[in-house]
């Protein structure tokens, strides 16, 4: 129970980064944070029910999250090279 | 109160003023190294939940890798410190939405009820088996379709990120 109150508390400051930073690199950051809470929930409930299945989930998110940060990160050198900026303001080639 | 139970507030301590700070610094280096911190606060966490294995690879992937590749980002488009340009309405409406996240979440903590296909892994069990072996037996047994899957997502992430990465510089 306290893990899963630790839990939330991340995951809605995660989610506060996400909304309120300007910078691209942050709020990906933030997301890893609101991931990392989430994994966390996983492994209590695993250990509460005594089943390993939640954490095999663990192990997939982490392997997610991995490739995010790869493309993610490429997707961020590939926009500096065009806007000289990260800022997610700058990023408003879809909006009207 | 017992030891543990002390060592779990420490750690919660540590673990939300971090997470704070990966969300309030205004130098993304310092955000980097705050997340690093959660991360091994996370580690503790799973290694008191008895999952030693998921506190390894919590380390070895997350504050080892993952943070690695964000970190040198960060040296690599060294990005300047701008401060004052954010709005004031989004920050206020940002963190509307956070406070009501954690409401909600509080609300299942308190009327939800657990329930999920329950099974026989005590503490004895792990300790006794071991907790990797536990892991690896129901990985490749089990779920050995999403493994290999996983696997082809991870190909897909490496070609796709060398050719995103090198597609401007030419």
């Amino acid at each position: 129970m306290n893990y899963l109150i630790v839990s939330a508390v991340l995951f809605s400051i995660g989610t506060i980064g996400v909304l309120t930073r300007k910078n691209a690199i942050v709020v990906f950051m933030c997301i890893e944070l609101m991931l990392n809470a989430v994994n966390l929930t996983f492994v209590a409930f695993s250990r509460h029910l005594g089943n390993l299945d939640g954490q095999i989930f663990v192990f997939f998110i982490m392997t997610v999250a991995a490739a995010e940060a790869a493309v993610g990160l490429a997707l961020f050198i590939a926009f500096f090279n065009n806007r000289e900026s990260i800022d997610i303001d700058d990023a408003n080639l879809l909006k009207w | 109160m017992d030891i543990s139970s002390v060592f779990f507030a420490f750690v919660t301590l540590v673990a939300i003023v971090s997470a704070l700070l990966v969300v309030t610094c205004k130098n993304p280096i310092n955000s980097a190294l705050s997340l690093v911190m959660t991360f091994f606060c996370l580690a503790t966490y799973y290694a008191m939940l008895n999952a030693p294995f998921m506190a390894a690879i919590q380390i070895i992937v997350y504050a080892g890798a993952i943070m690695v590749l964000i970190v040198f980002t960060i040296m690599l488009l060294n990005i300047r410190v701008d401060a004052n340009k954010k709005g004031t309405h989004q920050i206020a409406l940002g963190s509307v939405i956070g406070i009501v996240t954690l409401l909600l979440t509080g609300l299942y903590l308190t009327r939800g009820k657990v329930a999920g296909p329950v099974g026989n892994i005590t503490a004895d069990v792990i300790n006794r088996v071991g907790h990797t072996e536990l892991i690896g037996a129901v990985m490749f047994t089990e779920f050995l379709l999403p493994f290999e899957v996983t696997s082809v997502l991870l190909l897909v992430a490496i070609v796709g990120a060398v050719i995103l990465a090198k597609r401007k510089l030419s």
